[in-house]
């Protein structure tokens, strides 16, 4: 089970902020471990924000996106109150969804 | 996705940008790219994540007896969270010694949660890719602290007696360098390669280095407790190893907590 993700999501006049923080190892596939045997790759593929039952983002990513990555971004149409979640996919298929209200 | 995209080439740029500093040819000007990396990164502390992680292990029920820890008195009362890290290291009358934060953590694992001393102290720091609870303990109690000012007792004798010893340690040099503490951190404007290295027999600095741990260390991907920051200089003085939560690491600390009497805590902090 994957770590919580933090959100912070605030009005900048009429556009929503959103600042989030992932935990996850994000392995690029490419690094050795201490035997020299490969560590596999092991990243977050899938990204998605949606507000008001609205995808506001959906993102690919790959293993060149850095360890407990942070991701922010600006949408317009939503306000203050209104909340936010953001769910991830790993190539595992691990999941997490968390949400946070706009501030 | 188009969007997205671009925000992930513009972070994995911003981070390339930093990797690649130009070697410091001169002083100012890469300190002032360090300045810019440092406020790149600095609103995505991932530390925020230990702290989160932290909390909860903080009140998991764990160990042999499977309570939580909530009751754990970290020298302002059982269960007092907030501002306890700027009283630590402090005397407790219960195990009549002087304990840091890690040591006490230890302490309440075996009294509260029924581990056995040498179960409550493995695996004091993350490994790759073993994450421990320890840090995550330490970045919790420490950010709950956030904002507010060291002011660490010498009032008992064994307060005092730690902190002589401490002293001791920091000014002793030894091991086949020759090599101590002060070495690095008894004069101002060093560094080791593009890492300033505070000056800790100067208070402004001893206020700026011990409010800024535990901290994330970029370059390593965990967030990392005074005990491993004391653990690797003492790795780095080629001295014995230094034994996590011991009484010299314990004396050490206090001295340097003392030392930063007044500094506002601001961990778990960013460093590269």
């Amino acid at each position: 089970m994957a770590d919580p993700m933090k959100i912070r999501a605030t009005m900048v006049g009429d556009k929503v902020e959103v600042k989030v923080l992932m935990a996850h190892e994000m392995e690029t596939g490419q690094r050795k471990d201490s035997k020299g045997a490969v560590i596999p790759a092991w990243f977050i593929q899938n990204v998605t924000a949606t507000a008001n039952g609205k995808t506001v983002l959906s993102a690919e990513w790959g293993p060149a996106v850095a360890k407990n990555p942070f991701l922010s971004f600006r949408f317009s149409g939503a306000k203050a109150g209104d909340k936010v979640v953001i769910s991830w996919t790993d190539n595992h298929g691990d999941k997490r969804t968390d949400e946070a209200t706009i501030a | 996705m188009k969007a997205v995209h671009g925000i992930a080439a513009a972070v994995a740029a911003g981070i390339a940008l930093a990797a690649g500093l130009a070697p410091a040819e001169e002083k100012s000007p890469a300190l002032q790219e360090i300045e810019k990396y440092r406020a790149a990164l600095a609103e995505g502390n991932p530390g925020e994540l230990w702290e989160a992680r932290g909390e909860a292990i903080w009140k998991e029920k764990r160990g042999p007896r499977n309570v939580s820890l909530e009751a754990c008195d970290l020298g302002l009362g059982p269960g007092v969270v907030k501002g306890a890290y700027t009283v630590l290291p402090r005397y407790f009358a219960d195990t009549d010694k002087v304990e840091d934060l890690e040591s006490r953590l230890v302490t309440c694992m075996v009294a509260l949660q029924g581990f056995t001393p040498e179960q409550a102290k493995k695996d004091p720091f993350a490994n790759p890719g073993q994450k421990v609870p320890m840090d995550a303990l330490v970045a919790y109690i420490a950010s709950e602290s956030q904002g507010m000012p060291m002011h660490v007792s010498l009032a008992h004798p064994k307060e005092r007696q730690a902190y002589e010893m401490g002293k001791e340690i920091f000014f002793y040099r030894g091991a086949s360098h020759d090599f101590g503490c002060v070495t690095c951190h008894g004069a101002s404007g060093k560094r080791i390669r593009l890492q300033d290295l505070p000056n800790l027999t100067d208070p402004a600095d001893a206020r700026r280095a011990y409010t800024t741990w535990p901290a994330y260390r970029v370059s390593q991907g965990e967030v990392r407790s005074m005990q491993w920051r004391l653990n690797d200089c003492f790795r780095q003085q080629r001295f014995p190893e230094l034994e996590f939560v011991s009484p010299a690491s314990i004396a050490l600390s206090m001295y340097l907590a003392k030392s930063a009497e007044g500094g506002v805590m601001n961990a778990p902090a960013l460093k590269r």
